[in-house]
């Protein structure tokens, strides 16, 4: 079913205004700059708000992978995750037209991705349905001591296209508890500041910081070794990546 | 003054932040150059961030393209 002809994106609800600069001079001066070749992200915008559902498509799609990540980080379940993924993109339509411009659209979209994964995940805590192992292994606030020392100077190149690597990431993502994968996903893979972070989540500054340390060193651990043997030479006794 | 191994990986995320004074990241540098321990976590742990910086390197289920802006 066609969701987005249902609705209408100049009509918003539910999601607050970003920043405070009005978006007519930020996409005036976008769509100025991008005249040619591909539309701005401005230019699809004002498209999508007189009705063009096609923009929206065009929009939102380089942001595709970004906004499953985000979801999947943080509910761990592919089909909560497509459930959050969808409803964000649903959000960041009918709400378009309270989009002011003073961040990147999918800044924006990001934002509305979390807090719907993060909704729906205090709905299961609520039904008693969330993994309990989270709440076991949320003793990170003593220091973390690195488990392996494997040399790993550069991440050879033909590693990254491998399928094990793509496996490894998403499983040591997966062993990190919640309130480490949100902050790791929102800082290292979606670019946020630690100040951003820190809004999204409602904790502090220090919190994201502490947060971000021990995850990065876990997930070190877990990739270290399989980035030196199995990835890189084709050699599996590296394959398992061990938990965090 | 020197620092331990355990200072330099309390403070190995913060050094990549660049949210460390001047002083303790001169610390930190003489010591990556007498540790090979603290200089392969600095790099791992530098090389998980560029790694996942790149969204591409996670896996998508399949078919979920397809069923991403379709069911919108």
């Amino acid at each position: 079913m066609n969701r987005i002809a249902q609705l209408d994106p100049t009509q918003g609800h539910g999601i607050p205004e970003v920043g405070a600069p009005p978006r007519s001079s930020a996409t005036t001066s976008a769509v100025r700059t991008k005249r040619q070749g591909n539309p701005s992200e401005a230019e699809l915008i004002e498209r999508v708000l007189r009705g063009d559902e096609e923009a929206f498509r065009e929009l939102v799609r380089p942001c595709e992978r970004a906004v499953f990540i985000t979801t999947q980080a943080i509910l761990k379940n592919e089909a909560d995750a497509e459930d959050a993924a969808q409803e964000a993109v649903l959000k960041a339509f009918t709400n378009l037209a309270k989009f002011r411009g003073d961040s990147k659209f999918s800044t924006w979209l990001f934002r509305i991705a979390t807090n719907e994964a993060l909704m729906k995940l205090r709905k299961q805590r609520h039904q008693k349905l969330h993994d309990s192992s989270d709440e076991q292994r949320t003793d990170e606030e003593g220091d973390y001591i690195p488990r392996d020392f494997a040399d790993w100077r550069e991440i050879p190149s033909e590693a990254l296209q491998k399928k094990e690597l793509r496996q490894a990431l998403s499983r040591a993502l997966a062993f990190l508890t919640l309130k480490h994968r949100e902050v790791f996903v929102l800082r290292d893979v979606q670019h946020f500041t630690i100040a951003e972070t820190a809004h999204l989540l409602g904790i502090k500054e220090s919190a994201v910081k502490t947060r971000l340390l021990r995850a990065r060193l876990q997930m070190r651990d877990a990739l270290a070794p399989g980035i030196d043997g199995s990835w890189s030479t084709g050699r599996t006794e590296y394959e398992q990546v061990r938990p965090g | 003054m020197e620092i331990s191994c355990e200072e330099v990986w309390r403070e190995v995320s913060n050094y990549l932040e660049g949210e460390i004074s001047g002083e303790l990241r001169a610390r930190m540098e003489e010591h990556f150059k007498g540790c090979k321990h603290c200089t392969a976590v600095l790099d791992g742990t530098r090389n998980v961030v560029q790694l996942v910086g790149d969204a591409t390197v996670f896996e998508l289920p399949a078919g979920f393209s397809n069923r991403f802006l379709s069911e919108t």
